[in-house]
């Protein structure tokens, strides 16, 4: 039986008095205790669609055309048509929420900051079946616990500010599910979250879909994810129906051209050296850059940037009024050392929290750090970063670069992309005006921007486009160094191949060398030569990319492996492997790994050809690392 | 928690009171000269002979001889304790001339808050839920006029037509038979007889920027992601409009309340001299004029006083309607 079933849907959106159709003739069906995925780039309309279930499409936006016919499981026979149900009346209203539970995307901005998630629950609970409120509190923390609140007793009065994503998600997934819908929209539900977290996310999904029978339309742009969840796969591209069907055909045939660049256009383990990602739609293409001379990245000579020992703390909680109160210190970063040798990619790995940005903000010198030192070391002169004052810092700071993750809120909306290009060669006075406008010309060709889009604004460009100006803007002062903080993942699979191959030939062509800061391993194994784990503040690997990937020692980094999911149904994701207190919970390391009481600090040991492990002094690492 | 919070709010309260005092007399006492050598200086250009023992004398009983920082701990002394100090053009005690007036201030200060609210808050949440709408146009505009028209000139309008119109003097705040008498219920109904005309025409501005600032918080809120939550949990539009958008635009709403009572009172002023207002407004600027140092001085730091009151009473209400001022108040720097 299909719980949902959508035909010739058609919805069609009206900006400045303009009409356009966004959906044209979608047609779906969910059936009962099934999951479906619709797979889409962002545009593509696959959160529309899922608006449209609800009810709860924009005011802008309207069906034009089509049914979405809703059969419930505890009433059979009747079936509603959603698309013909007036837009706030009680009809809709008692699906949503009752019978249809929805979660989206950012658990950060999608509960209310100012209710406690019991209040926020219980709403959605008494709202469809009325109880007392004893009652309802007996099953909101019956809930709660189920999805994975160890104290839901306490969990009742916390309020969203108070958890992490991971657990805010979790939250979102209770209110979900408290009254037991057929069926849960689920809106990129693990896009925000770490990949170990992730894994548990969607592990709980799939246990609460055996024991409870709910339906689940995925909403996704992540193959892995797809491959692992879904037993039916529907993309859609520009508002139609690319390809349909049990998710073994499409990913074991792929039929149509689109699905076929997708799956090409996402990085993944088992690319060959060299190999490149084929974005969907190529670029703008590049003049041809003659690639500078380089002087050979001799391994014995110094390296570029040598990060040593470095520490940095914050305080969190309450100051007391004289200074007393709860005050908790937190080791962003702990005893942090690693080289970037000249002309190479490496990578940091690590959760969010893991302190991998607090780093790149030290070498940026944004943030000072308690104690350590930063050598940058250019052949000719050795420059202690953090040591640098007044005049020396500023001559300094074009040397170094950063792109960031935000390709909307990194550049500012009310300047051109001339004069935002402009602005380095301003502030550090390099040359006259003429030479400026030219060198900016320039910089638009280097990232495959036309130039004569110079007097736009941000808002006119796409993602990619936008991501494009802020790496022509972090190479407008030849940097050395650039450090790129999880430059790809606000962007879709497709312009994320694009940026990556840029950054890429850009590094080929002006000898550049990055820092690479991500969450997802499969972006960072495509980019770095050498890649740091980062866990707690501390690195807890760092090797050459083949031998972390192949031969990976720490617990970390293997959960942290174990946790991604492949676009490949023969290789699943073991969810129950994930560890439960998510992978930077040390207890669960092995003890080699951690501190002891008895012996003394940790230490990185050298497994040969520059892999490194932190562990015990004395561990033995020919029984760790086979 | 809360109570340490409210606590510390209360101690903070008095460093700000010191330097507001500080200022407040060093402002007064910058112009050359004091009250005493404006009024010789008065009666030489009247024509008449000042009597400049008399005035030696006057100096020095109120300790104008001595050096201002001195002069300046005795005022401090004093406002603790009660004392306003005296007023050497009324030659009484400062706290007679203003005590009344006072009370008027206040009132129609507080009036004109509560008639802002009310006026405001259904307006604000109309022309946020029907943004661009007819509606919403035609609230917009009338609240920039508001906005733009000056306090004084509102008063003048309404002055002139409630003459020609109704034939009644709107003016005063209270029946002159009534003023300087004890507080009894016949006078507070000529009071609130009088009241509403300065509380519309002080209120105006106030309420044409508060619409102003909760439909743009409101419009805010309805983007947010949370919103959309509630409603996909089935709640009503109304229900979940209340419980969540708007709750979330209180804030804004609430920490105004210690912006408002200056402005209030400040604008009300010239108001209160149009309108020959009973209230504070009108004797502070005399007192200002003529260097009274003491009215002055006691007046200005009352208001002050006000304020910072007005200032704590939204930062502890706050507090407890936001839980991440509540609990997160002094985390991460």
């Amino acid at each position: 039986m299909d719980i949902l079933r959508v035909s010739d849907l058609r919805i069609g959106f009206t900006v400045h008095g303009l009409a356009r159709d966004v959906v044209k003739g979608v047609s779906l069906r969910v059936p009962a205790g099934k999951t479906v995925a619709l797979v889409g780039e962002s545009g593509s309309g696959k959160s529309v669609i899922s608006q449209a279930i609800m009810g709860l499409l924009p005011r802008a936006g309207s069906i034009t055309g089509g049914e979405i016919l809703f059969r419930d499981p505890l009433a059979p026979d009747s079936v509603t048509d959603i698309a013909a149900l007036p837009r706030e009346g009680p009809g809709i209203r008692a699906l949503r929420g009752g019978r249809i539970g929805m979660i989206f995307q950012e658990p950060m901005s999608s509960l209310s900051p100012v209710h406690t998630i019991g209040n926020q629950i219980e709403e959605a609970l008494l709202l469809h079946r009325p109880m007392p409120k004893a009652q309802a509190r007996e099953l909101i923390e019956a809930m709660l616990q189920r999805v994975g609140f160890k104290q839901p007793k306490r969990a009742f009065g916390l309020y969203p500010f108070e958890l992490s994503g991971g657990l805010r998600q979790r939250a979102m997934l209770a209110m979900a599910l408290i009254c037991q819908p057929a069926l849960l929209i689920a809106d990129e539900p693990t896009t925000a979250l770490d990949v170990t977290i992730q894994a548990q996310v969607l592990d709980l999904m799939r246990d609460l879909q055996a024991e409870m029978g709910m339906a689940i339309l995925l909403i996704t742009h992540d193959l892995g994810v797809v491959a692992n969840m879904a037993d039916e796969v529907v993309v859609i591209f520009h508002g139609e129906i690319m390809e349909r069907g049990p998710v073994e055909d499409i990913f074991r045939r792929p039929r149509h051209p689109y699905l076929k660049a997708l799956l090409k256009a996402s990085p993944h383990f088992d690319m060959q050296e060299g190999e490149r990602l084929v974005a969907l739609r190529e670029a703008r293409p590049r003049p041809p850059a003659a690639a500078r001379p380089l002087s050979a990245p001799a391994a014995e000579a110094a390296p570029l940037l040598g990060v040593r020992h470095l520490h940095k703390t914050y305080s969190t909680g309450s100051r007391g009024f004289f200074g007393k109160g709860s005050l908790s210190t937190v080791k962003a970063v702990n005893d942090v050392s690693f080289d970037i040798r000249r002309g190479e990619c490496l990578g940091l790995v690590g959760e969010s929290g893991c302190g991998k940005t607090t780093v790149s903000k030290i070498i940026m010198r944004a943030v000072t750090a308690d104690s350590g030192s930063v050598i940058f070391d250019d052949g000719r002169e050795r420059i202690d970063v953090l040591g640098l004052e007044g005049e020396a810092l500023r001559a300094f700071r074009p040397r170094v670069q950063m792109i960031f993750q935000d390709p909307v809120s990194s550049l500012s909306p009310r300047m051109t992309v001339k004069s935002i290009l402009r602005e380095p060669l301003v502030i550090h006075a390099r040359g006259e005006a003429p030479e400026q406008a030219e060198r900016v010309r320039a910089l638009m060709q280097d990232v495959g921007l036309d130039s004569r889009f110079l007097n736009r604004y941000p808002h006119s460009f796409s993602g990619g486009q936008r991501q494009r100006i802020g790496i022509a803007r972090a190479l407008a002062l030849d940097p050395e160094l650039i450090i790129c903080d999880e430059p790809v993942s606000a962007l879709d699979v497709s312009v994320q191949a694009q940026i990556l191959n840029l950054l890429k030939d850009l590094q080929a062509e002006r000898g550049l060398t990055f820092l690479f800061i991500s969450h997802n391993l499969a972006v960072v194994n495509y980019m770095a030569d050498r890649i740091a784990v980062m866990a707690n503040g501390r690195i807890v690997e760092l090797a050459p990319r083949h031998a972390l990937f192949n031969r990976p020692v720490h617990p970390y980094t293997k959960a942290l492996l174990r946790s991604v999911p492949f676009a490949d149904l023969d290789r699943k994701l073991d969810f129950k492997l994930a560890a439960p207190g998510g992978a930077s919970d040390d207890s669960g390391w092995n003890s080699a790994f951690r501190t002891g009481p008895d012996d003394g600090e940790l230490t990185h040991l050298s497994l040969g050809e520059g892999h490194y492990v932190l562990a015990r002094p004395n561990a033995d690492m020919k029984e760790l690392a086979p | 928690m809360l109570l340490r919070y409210i606590l510390k709010r209360i101690l903070i309260m008095i460093p700000t009171l010191l330097v507001t005092s500080a200022l407040i007399f060093t402002v007064i006492n910058l112009p050359e000269g004091d009250y005493f050598e404006t009024m010789a200086a008065e009666m030489q250009a009247q024509g008449e002979k000042a009597d400049m023992s008399r005035i030696e004398f006057l100096k020095k009983e109120y300790g104008f001889d001595k050096p201002p920082l001195e002069r300046y701990f005795w005022w401090v002394a004093g406002l603790v304790q009660g004392d306003m100090g005296y007023s050497f053009e009324y030659q009484r005690p400062v706290r007679d001339i203003v005590g009344d007036r006072l009370l008027l201030t206040m009132i129609v200060s507080f009036a004109t808050i509560i008639f802002t609210w009310i006026v405001a808050f259904p307006i604000g949440i109309y022309s946020a839920t029907h943004q661009y709408s007819w509606g919403d146009y035609g609230l917009t505009f009338i609240g920039l006029i508001g906005l733009a028209v000056p306090h004084f000139l509102l008063a003048l309008v309404f002055m002139y037509f409630a003459n020609i119109w109704f034939g009644i003097s709107i003016g005063g705040l209270v029946d002159p038979r009534y003023l300087n008498q004890p507080m009894s219920w016949a006078k507070l109904r000529s009071v609130l007889e009088h009241l509403w005309i300065p509380v519309i025409i002080i209120g105006a501005g106030g309420t044409a920027g508060m619409i102003r600032a909760l439909r743009a918080n409101l419009l805010d809120e309805l983007q947010k992601q949370y919103y959309v939550t509630a409603r996909a949990k089935g709640l009503p539009p109304g229900k979940a409009l209340r419980k969540y958008p708007l709750r979330m635009s209180l804030n804004f709403f609430i920490s105004d309340i210690g912006d408002i009572l200056p402005s209030i009172v400040s604008g009300a002023e010239v108001v209160a001299i149009v309108l020959s207002l009973q209230t504070t407004g009108p004797l502070l600027i005399r007192a200002l004029q003529s260097q009274d140092m003491y009215l002055a001085g006691s007046f200005l730091m009352f208001l002050s006083f006000l304020t910072v009151i007005g200032v704590l009473i939204s930062d502890i209400a706050l507090a407890i309607l936001d839980p991440r001022i509540r609990l997160q108040g002094a985390a991460t720097k």
